[in-house]
């Protein structure tokens, strides 16, 4: 599944990062500290976070994630929508809190 | 192949680029995805302690078709007893830092499962420096 298609099923708002859409993901992971991010995430992964300052956008695009679902409706930082422009990472946002996005992913087939 | 960069301590926003530099030419050179993730891993936890903890550094990078030899160096605090900071979990950092997700105490354990070879040394008020080889 493309993220395009994961964020037509579930609804999401694109706030960055939108010429990444067509990455396949390939699972998922959920967390909020950085480097258990970087050590566990597989590459392709849809990441699940209640950070959005800028260094997500670095986490992500040096292991190779798909996206990132910020959760909660946490605000963003303008900088970290300028940072997924430049890095083509898809950055979206949802008011659902991580269990409940969670849910969804599984529910769509994201293993 | 040589590479150098200036890691500025104010800027926690930039903290990553270098590394990011370093991935974007690895992956240039053709070296294979699992190397290149390792190195990043690695390279990013040290450029981020060298931002959180030193207040910035100077890193350079050696990139040959055997190895890439990465050596990170800061003025900063020191580490009064290494050991002790390699454990997973130790943490010094502010509760500010933590609460943006960095300070869970894994970057030096990180850095020492990704990478093939591992040294530092530090010296408390002069500063520390991080050797890290990863071969190809
Ligand atoms: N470059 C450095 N200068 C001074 N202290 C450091 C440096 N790198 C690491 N440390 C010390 O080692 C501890 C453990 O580092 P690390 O495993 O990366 O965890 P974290 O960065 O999450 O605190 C840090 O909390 C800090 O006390
Ligand atoms: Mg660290």
């Amino acid at each position: 599944m493309t993220v395009k298609d994961m964020v037509e099923k579930l609804g999401l708002s694109i706030i960055a990062g939108k010429e990444g859409v067509d990455k396949e993901i390939t699972t998922g992971y959920v967390g909020d500290l950085l480097s258990w991010v970087m050590a566990n995430a597989k590459a392709g992964a849809v990441w699940i976070t209640i950070q959005s300052h800028v260094n997500i956008i670095a986490v992500a695009s040096l292991i190779n994630l798909s996206c990132i679902i910020v959760a909660e409706g946490a605000t963003i930082d303008k900088e970290t929508i300028v940072k997924a422009n430049e890095e083509k990472i898809p950055l979206l946002s949802t008011n659902k809190n991580s269990y409940e996005i969670i849910k969804e992913l599984i529910e769509i087939g994201i293993k | 192949m040589k590479l150098n960069f200036e890691v500025d301590g104010d800027e926690f926003i930039l903290a990553g680029e270098a590394s990011s530099q370093v991935k974007k030419i690895l992956k240039q050179l053709g070296v294979s995805s699992e190397i290149i993730r390792r190195i990043a891993i690695a390279m990013y936890e040290a450029e981020i302690n060298m931002v959180i903890h030193a207040n910035g550094g100077k890193i350079e990078v050696e990139i040959t078709p055997k190895k890439v030899y990465i050596v990170l160096k800061d003025t900063g605090p020191g580490i009064p007893d290494i050991d002790l900071a390699m454990q997973e979990g130790y943490s010094t950092a502010s509760e500010e830092v933590r609460e943006l997700g960095f300070g869970a105490g894994m970057g030096l354990p990180n850095m020492k499962k990704y990478s093939d070879d591992l040294k530092i040394t530090s010296e408390v008020g002069k500063g520390t420096t991080v050797e890290i080889t990863v071969y190809i």
